[in-house]
């Protein structure tokens, strides 16, 4: 045990800064604006996750291109008010309403038009931005000399910021993700499903409503961190990594706002310890890290999880046709299915059923006897509706259900 | 030995000729997740032969017809078209997909979609000649659509686009015709529309199959019924199949709400 | 304006623009089409990865290594979104999501991370290109069109583009009746034995090919722009899928030239001195024209005229 901590071996220059960095040891705005982009993650994963249970994930993507002209518009407005340009709140209130003209275009073309809403949001996201990006040649020509430093929030610069924006994007973080908060329940019902939410008497436009404008609130308050062109990945991205880990609702909301929680602390802090790690795709390579770890071993939804299961669910199949068929002495088709069997011990390499084969064989038939009769049965509807074809119905009834069943079946129920 | 509760018609015992069938499926199983949309199906269609494939809703009528065209992947079981790998046939083979499968908003007209049944001669590049517009033409005419052939297809009605994709399929002059719910959502002239011209292709000795829905009419347009809930209930003539007993076997507790839903 | 100006200074970029928008204008009507018009915007964002890889891998920058990187990355780009949609149940949206923010993040890492400080390699040029540096000094006048050795002095991307957009028509020419018959109606197309996923899978390289080309040239903006505005526009102005796509190259050309004039232009006329960004007055142009087709395309709303009997 070493007794200093962290232990000097480690101690090399990198190392101890991202230590620091972690621990929020480099200085006051570094940790403002760590804890800012982690109340940031937060906010973005439980919002992104109501957009992403939606369907909507993309229009996103619009509202973040939607904010260049605004940034530019509120720059050039200010400057001609006498002001310096580059005050940070004026910035974001500017791209804040050039967002929202965005997002009121996408609903427009969706709703007025036979466009559908994919083609509207790559429409209004690539003219808004091609728009910004004109508006940005005009700053810089009236700028002449001066650099406006309006590319910064393209992707994101905590490089030089100032204290007083370190505060603004801390305070927006946090009264976000209060919003959040207090709008979770209307939101889970309305992204689960619109037409029952209208029919319980919600509003569900405004609930829309709200849940676009918190994610253009927090595409607002992480232009300066992340970039406008990245911050929709924050919004996405942790939201569909919980969908792997849980199938309710509740339980993915928290573990997205967890997972953009954890990318935006580690990585606004990983992006501290050094000038060429720009503080926006740190965050975003974060958060696509979490996001393949999940795809890969979540339990729930998880790749390896699933091919498991789907190969011992067709293995199951294969075995109960198999048997089906030696117990009906039909020929066995599929060459799958004789590997199968063969491998358990069911058929001899000549195709002829062993004893263990006959025997389960004779179950399988007779359960599909039984099953005949209980799915002809009205009283047997429930246990009949969740029947799948595989489980043994001594599993699935009682004894005094499978009596009733075996009386009705008569003499062939002691094949 | 068969199971008993399936009216066999001697398929599953039957020699090796019945693989020599339009369509025969054997051990058909496929699934969408942790439970089998339809399990261990046979099946055997011959030419000459009309038959309506019924059963409740979700008992995986569609998902057999789409898993026997190749276009959802089976788990398990075996498919051959007059003997040979489905995909080798497929010229023979015309399908009507269910009406809500498409975008009706597609930029196209009438005529272009029932050409779409002429691909496999028309191919890539060479010309669309005289005749190829005279079949077009043809087919339209047989389900009464001629003088819409220029109309957009947004702006026919359910009845009409039902027709335009039966026609789309005689176009194709096939020996095997799979049809996906022909029948749902048309009006009456539609319905007796659809239902001469299949008949016209059973006389021809083609083999039609049918998914339907309406148990009513079932004696009126088929000859043959093919009964599934997941698995397969009975297959057969109408006498044999068409049963009290099979019915209540494939509908269960909701036979009595289908049979009123026919009575109506 | 002679000449003597227009040809070396306005008509390449010009020709560029133009040939740049038609070759992600036609295979955007198929794409919009299939509801999968942000494929455009995912691939257009991944070619920055792909610059920047193969610029580390080669040390140069050169136009046609990064060409392969970019294409490689929208390749990768396209299969990480169909193993995720696929594998992981994700509507394609979220995944597309996903996968690009994902590799563009990658791509500025990178950037910043190398030393490209002695090379023109930035993502600001990636993302904004620049048409109007793409001169042609060896021109005097229109006569130099028909001068070896001037036509020789024209910038590569000029040829680049043309290549590209006789590329795609070519493609698009040749496999127009599959394409459309798999847009209109993929389970029949499968029934009668067309290679379905090859196809979706030929039009995203083709679009990932006029990206690469387009992006090399004007920068990525006006390649989005183009995917979906002019096929945007035209899908209000007709019924007929060929009539569409003939309009959205119509629009394509329009935005091109006036997006063009208006970059370069427009701003003296007003009285400023600097001209603006012309891929950015470019996607301006068709948004605008976009506009216009929304509200008064003949064909603007999903329910045209009411069938009669």
């Amino acid at each position: 045990m070493a007794d200093v901590w962290p232990p000097r071996k480690w101690a090399r220059r990198s190392d101890l800064m991202l230590f620091e960095a972690l621990t929020l040891q480099l200085g006051y705005n570094a940790t403002l604006v760590t804890m800012g982009a982690m109340l940031l993650g937060i906010a973005a994963g439980a919002t992104g996750t109501f957009l992403f249970l939606g369907k909507r994930a993309l229009v996103s993507d619009a509202i973040s291109h939607a904010t260049l002209p605004g940034v530019a518009l509120a720059f050039m407005v200010m400057v001609l008010f006498g002001g310096d340009g580059r005050s940070l709140p004026g910035l974001l209130i500017g791209s804040a309403i050039t967002s929202a003209i965005g997002l009121l275009c996408v609903s427009a073309l969706t709703h007025r038009t036979r466009l559908s809403e994919d083609a509207a949001i790559g429409a209004v996201l690539s003219v808004f931005f091609g728009f910004g990006i004109v508006l940005l040649t005009v700053v810089q020509s009236m700028n002449a000399g001066r650099q406006a430093g309006l590319e910064s929030f393209l992707l994101g610069s905590t490089a030089g910021m100032l204290w007083n924006d370190a505060v603004v994007i801390a305070l927006g973080g946090t009264l976000v993700l209060l919003a959040v908060l207090l709008l979770r329940r209307p939101m889970t019902i309305v992204a689960f499903d619109p037409e029952f939410a209208a029919g319980a008497g919600m509003n569900v436009r405004r609930t829309e409503l709200a849940m676009m404008g918190l994610a253009m609130a927090i595409t607002v308050v992480g232009l300066k961190i992340v970039g406008l062109i990245l911050i929709v990945a924050l919004l996405i991205i942790p939201a569909v990594a919980a969908r792997f880990w849980s199938h309710r609702v509740g339980h993915v909301v928290l573990l997205a706002g967890a997972f953009g929680g954890l990318s935006g602390y580690v990585g606004a802090a990983l992006s501290a310890t050094a000038p060429a790690l720009p503080t926006g795709p740190i965050i975003v390579l974060v958060a696509f890290a979490i996001f393949l770890l999940s795809l890969l071993v979540a339990p729930a939804r998880g790749i390896l999880a699933a091919l498991i299961r789907h190969r011992r669910f067709q293995a199951q199949v294969h075995i109960r046709q198999g048997l089906l068929a030696l117990a009906t002495g039909q020929p066995i088709y599929e060459p799958l299915t004789i590997r199968l069997m063969r491998r358990r011990g069911l058929v001899r390499a000549d195709g002829v059923a062993t004893e263990t084969g006959q025997a389960q064989a004779a179950r399988a038939l007779l359960d599909e006897h039984r099953w005949q009769v209980l799915r002809s049965d009205p009283a047997h509807e429930e246990a009949a509706a969740h029947y799948d074809w595989l489980t043994p119905l001594d599993t699935v009834l009682t004894p005094d259900q499978l009596r009733a069943l075996d009386d009705a079946l008569g003499p062939r129920a002691a094949t | 030995m068969s199971l008993d509760l399936i009216t066999s018609e001697g398929h599953r015992v039957g020699g090796e000729t019945e693989f020599d069938a339009p369509l025969a499926i054997r051990g058909l199983t496929v699934s969408y997740g942790e439970k089998p949309a339809v399990f261990s199906i046979d099946a055997t269609f011959q030419p000459g032969e009309m038959t309506a494939i019924i059963g409740p809703n979700g008992a995986g009528k569609s998902t057999l017809l789409k898993a026997a065209l190749g276009i959802v992947k089976p788990l398990s079981g075996l498919i051959s078209a007059w003997g040979q790998p489905m995909a080798s046939q497929r010229a023979r083979i015309a399908y009507v997909p269910q009406r809500a499968s498409v975008d009706w908003d597609f930029p196209t007209r009438v005529l272009d979609v029932v050409m779409m049944g002429q691909y496999r001669s028309l191919g890539l590049l060479s010309r669309v000649r005289n005749d190829h517009r005279q079949i077009a033409m043809d087919s339209l005419e047989r389900v009464g659509m001629a003088q819409f052939a220029d109309r957009q297809i947004g702006q026919l009605s359910g009845g009409q686009q039902q027709r335009v994709f039966l026609a789309r399929a005689l176009a194709q002059r096939a020996d095997l015709y799979l049809l996906d719910e022909p029948f749902a959502g048309v009006d009456a002239a539609t319905e007796k529309a659809i239902v001469s011209v299949l008949q016209e292709l059973r006389a021809q000795g083609k083999t039609v199959v049918a998914v339907h829905h309406d148990l009513a009419t079932v004696p009126d347009y088929f000859d043959r019924v093919f009964l599934i809930n997941t698995t397969r209930i009975a297959e057969g003539a109408l006498a044999e199949a068409f049963t009290q007993p099979n019915l209540q076997a494939a509908y269960g507790g909701r036979l009595a709400t289908a049979q009123m839903g026919a009575a109506i | 304006m002679t000449g003597s100006e227009f040809v070396p200074l306005s008509l390449p970029p010009l020709v560029i623009g133009i040939c740049a928008a038609i070759a992600c204008a036609v295979p955007g009507n198929f794409l919009l089409l299939r509801k999968q018009a942000l494929i455009g915007d995912a691939i257009s964002h991944v070619v920055l990865p792909g610059i920047v890889l193969a610029f580390l891998v080669t040390g140069v920058v050169s136009a046609w290594p990064m060409m392969i990187g970019a294409g490689v990355a929208a390749l990768v780009c396209v299969g990480l979104i169909e193993t995720i949609r696929r594998l992981g149940r994700i509507e394609p949206g979220a995944a597309m999501g996903v996968v690009f923010t994902a590799m563009f993040a990658g791509g500025v890492l990178l950037l910043e991370q190398s030393d490209t400080s002695s090379v023109h390699l930035d993502v600001e040029h990636a993302l904004f290109g620049n048409l109007e540096s793409l001169i042609w000094l060896d021109a005097t006048g229109w006569h130099s069109l028909l001068d070896p050795a001037a036509l020789a002095g024209m910038p590569p991307e000029l040829w680049r583009m043309l290549i590209t957009l006789l590329a795609v028509l070519a493609m698009t020419m040749v496999f127009w009746r599959p394409l459309k018959l798999s847009t209109f109606d993929e389970g029949f197309a499968r029934t009668i034995g067309l290679p379905v996923n090859l196809i979706g899978l030929g039009l995203v390289i083709a679009a990932a090919i006029a990206a690469v080309a387009a992006f090399d040239a004007v920068g990525s903006i006006i390649v989005i722009a183009m995917f979906i505005c002019p096929p945007a526009a035209a899908r209000m102005m007709t019924n007929s899928l060929e009539a569409q796509v003939l309009w959205s190259v119509a629009f394509a050309v329009l935005s091109a030239v006036l997006g063009y004039v208006l970059a370069g232009y427009g701003p003296l006329w007003l009285g400023f001195e600097n001209a603006v960004s012309a891929a950015g007055m470019i996607a301006t142009v068709s948004g605008v024209i976009l506009a216009i087709a929304a509200a008064f395309g003949p064909f603007r709303t999903r329910h045209g005229v009411p069938a009669e009997i």
